[in-house]
């Protein structure tokens, strides 16, 4: 029985391998050039802005709550970086440190007054939006040369968004499954009236947390704005809800304190595959947006079949 | 041993008020090293308020705590700890997300760093060997996925856990409503085992028997304050129900049923070992047996194959909070919820006759609330469930289900709620209930005992007492079936 347990404990990884395997498979067998170093490099290279704004989403569902500001956050960071990176790389940290403190502070607000996160956090997707097009109303800007090289690089062995994800997937899983302070992180998401019982201060971990993402949110967001060698306020509204497919395709649920890390990379690289996916299949360019949703809902739809399997 | 040793905490009058609603009116409490208090009472009585104040979770309004012969002025959930006082809580304050171990490491701070993780299963491993020896409870699976009575044991072994913290006093509140007799009996050996090694504890339960095999004293709270104060020796189970207000009950004058009403429910067992299940119109039939030995699947697949065949059947949860409250709703919406068909017409509900069969069961009961209106939340626990109780007798369900329905109930209620079974019983309403408390048996006609998945021994009339019921569940009794 427990070896059972365990299985279907392993389920929510196995299914978003599976179904970035399966793609992986089609687009090999329909172009096997795409299988070399270059090819992985194009396929998943933008990935991992999404695995860093995939990350900051669970950390937030995992406390129960949801974020639907996070990719308006995202393009918010590229706007900062293209203006002011290049010329005042100090300044242009002070601006970043202040609206990572903007974020905190309401997700603080949504602890302090038992606010629906739901709401509030689109609110303040209005107001990244807007401050982004303060900044910056049209795309454009100048991104520094260090940070073009930066998410350029070709490192040995691996493709760059490989290491990345394989990097990040490590460090996320031992820090929130291993460590002891993320199990105060996951205690918080699962049963927060206990930990406040054992002497914690629930408002501390929230505060914790929405750190945490705010971090991880400008790192997307900084290496967005490489890849894509400029600021744009509207370059990352589908962030927000690829996240939260990708928390859930990787094993999480809303209900709070379940989540998976190695889960939600490798959601994030299933759904970012997507797309290039779509191309080796040759959908028309009108089509995929389209065809990107089916994608969306097939493995979304596996995943409901596994949860039955792990309830029965 | 009361009287003798050194106070470890006590408290001179105690007040905790909400708004105008005074929880606890000055009330002295005293606990001495290694002194085991039973602390009894009606749901309401104050019990809960004033442990959440003794551990520093709820603040006093006014009164003095003193640790140790010094008053303390600051007291919190963290100054608590520090100074050894655990609280295992009525409702299960695990996190279900994490293990056993990780679930430790929540309580003690020092768990931290390289191999904290060994540490924390070390540490919640040798408290469970020594609590429930035997246990064999896996301690790397989130407790979700653990039945609620080993979720209850880890729970109160993490209480017990030791590392650089120190244990000196812990408080159980109904830690044995969801455990059998076995882990029961040796929870309260422990209880005795640690009182012996200067452990101070305080037990609150509705068992009597339980607190009048461990106590030294017994505290009985009324109306938010301490009503008497007994000191443990030749205490009796009515002295205790006559000071709480409630009189011992007469035993039901048991016997088979002379006659038997229609056949409503019949239910094939899975083999030839698993004995059908017939039930009557006007019939209480028990299932008995340890905790976790087929009662509650076999409960469900009769429910959801009567179900399926459009048969009237209601279900009691017992874990109320996962499968049976609507939380939100007021006590008429979760009253009503199975009666929506009867009080509709052409798919619109008819308030009126709502509200009007709301307010019948809601007085039938006695639900203790200031009206119908109120969300079930705002209830006590015992409350609660009697608005789930209500939701089945108000239905039109020829048959209903009880799975373990009582657990954490107080005396009174569960005396009121036993005399309206009967009587819907002698309407001709039938009765399947599970329970784990094996004298709440005895208001059943025949029980069934299950064990390893199977119903295998039936018990009638006045087989139907707690030792049988003990060898049986052990297959230890008369083994063959004859229904």
């Amino acid at each position: 029985m427990l070896d059972r347990v365990r299985f279907r404990r392993a389920l929510p990884v196995l299914l978003p391998s599976v179904a970035l395997g399966v793609m992986l498979i089609a687009i090999f067998s329909i172009q096997p050039s795409a299988m070399s170093y270059f090819g992985f490099t194009l396929l998943f290279k933008m990935a991992p802005p999404l695995i860093l704004a995939a990350l900051a989403q669970m950390l937030i569902i995992l406390q129960g709550e949801i974020d639907l500001s996070n990719g308006a956050f995202v393009g918010l960071v590229t706007c900062i970086a293209a203006i002011f990176l290049k010329d005042d790389v100090a300044l242009a940290f002070v601006i970043l440190l202040a609206v990572m403190a903007a974020y905190v502070a309401l997700g603080w607000l949504i602890h302090f007054r038992q606010l629906p996160s739901i709401i509030v956090s689109l609110g303040a997707s209005f107001i990244w939006l807007g401050t982004a097009i303060l900044f910056l109303p049209a795309p454009g800007g100048e991104i520094p040369d260090w940070l073009r090289t930066a998410t350029a690089w070709k490192p040995p062995l691996l493709p760059l968004p490989i290491w990345i994800a394989l990097i990040i997937a490590i460090v996320a899983h031992l820090v929130l499954m291993r460590s002891s302070f993320g199990v105060m992180l996951r205690a918080a998401g699962g049963n927060p009236r206990a930990v406040q019982k054992a002497g914690w201060s629930i408002a501390w971990l929230r505060v914790v947390v929405y750190g945490a993402a705010a971090v991880l949110l400008v790192l997307a967001g900084l290496m967005l704005a490489g890849l894509i060698t400029s600021g744009d306020p509207n370059v990352a509204p589908s962030y927000t809800l690829l996240g939260i497919g990708a928390v859930i395709l990787g094993g999480g649920a809303f209900i709070g304190g379940q989540v998976s890390p190695v889960g939600t990379v490798i959601g994030a690289l299933t759904l970012s595959l997507a797309g290039s996916f779509l191309s080796f299949l040759q959908v028309p360019a009108t089509w995929q947006i389209g065809a990107q949703g089916v994608i969306l809902f097939l493995v979304l739809a596996g995943r409901v079949l596994v949860d039955d399997r792990r309830r029965a | 041993m009361a009287g003798a040793a050194p106070a470890f905490l006590s408290g001179d009058g105690l007040t905790k008020s909400y708004g105008a609603v005074k929880a606890l009116s000055a009330t002295d409490f005293r606990w001495a090293r290694g002194e085991v208090i039973g602390l009894i009472g009606h749901n309401g009585a104050g019990k809960s308020t004033l442990i959440n104040v003794l551990t520093g979770t709820v603040e006093r309004s006014g009164g003095t705590l003193t640790l140790d012969g010094m008053p303390l002025s600051r007291w919190n959930a963290v100054a608590a700890q520090k100074a050894g006082l655990r609280c295992v809580f009525q409702e299960l304050s695990l996190c279900p997300n994490l293990t056993a171990a990780e679930n430790t490491r929540v309580l003690h701070r020092s768990l931290q760093g390289w191999g904290w993780h060994a540490r924390a299963t070390a540490a919640i491993r040798s408290a469970l060997d020594t609590v429930f020896p035997g246990h064999g409870i896996p301690l790397d699976i989130a407790v979700a996925e653990l039945p609620i009575g080993q979720r209850q044991m880890i729970e109160i072994a993490r209480a017990f856990s030791e590392t650089d913290m120190p244990v000196r006093g812990v408080i159980l509140d109904e830690p044995t409503s969801s455990l059998g007799p076995e882990a029961t009996r040796q929870l309260l050996d422990h209880v005795e085992r640690a009182a012996q090694a200067g452990i101070a504890c305080v037990l609150i339960t509705h068992r009597l028997n339980e607190v009048l095999a461990v106590a030294d004293r017994v505290v009985v709270m009324k109306d938010g304050a301490v009503a008497s104060d007994f000191v443990n020796e030749g205490l009796t189970r009515s002295a205790l129900l006559a000071s709480m207000g409630t009189v011992e009950p007469a035993k039901r004058v048991q016997g088979a049923l002379t006659s038997r009403g229609a056949e409503l429910v019949r239910h094939d067992g899975k083999d030839a070992e698993d004995a059908v299940i017939s039930l009557h119109a006007g019939e209480i039939l028990g299932f008995a047996g340890l905790d976790g030995h087929g009662q509650r699947e076999r409960l469900r697949t009769i429910f959801d194959t009567s179900v399926a065949k459009g048969a009237a059947i209601a279900f009691v949860a017992g874990d109320r909070v996962v499968e049976g409250v609507f939380p939100l709703w007021s006590i008429r919406e979760n009253l009503i919820h199975r009666s929506l068909k009867q009080l509709s017409k052409a798919g619109f509900l008819s308030g009126g006759q709502g509200d009007a069969l709301a307010r019948i069961w809601f007085d039938k009961l006695g639900v203790r609330a200031p009206g119908i209106h109120v969300p079930l939340v705002s209830l006590s626990g015992g409350n609660q469930q009697k608005v789930l109780f209500a939701r089945a007798l108000a239905s039109d369900a020829a048959v209903i289900i009880l799975d373990d329905p009582m657990r954490g109930v107080d005396v009174g209620t569960k005396q009121e709620v036993y005399a309206l079974i009967r009587a819907e019983a002698e309407r001709g309403r039938a009765f399947i209930w599970y329970s784990t408390e094996i004298e709440e048996l005895e208001n059943c006609d025949r029980v069934l005992v299950f064990r390893e998945g199977r119903a295998v021994t039936l018990l009638e009339g006045t087989e139907i007492e707690h030792n049988t019921i003990i060898d049986a569940s052990f297959g230890t009794g008369k083994g063959a079936i004859h229904a």
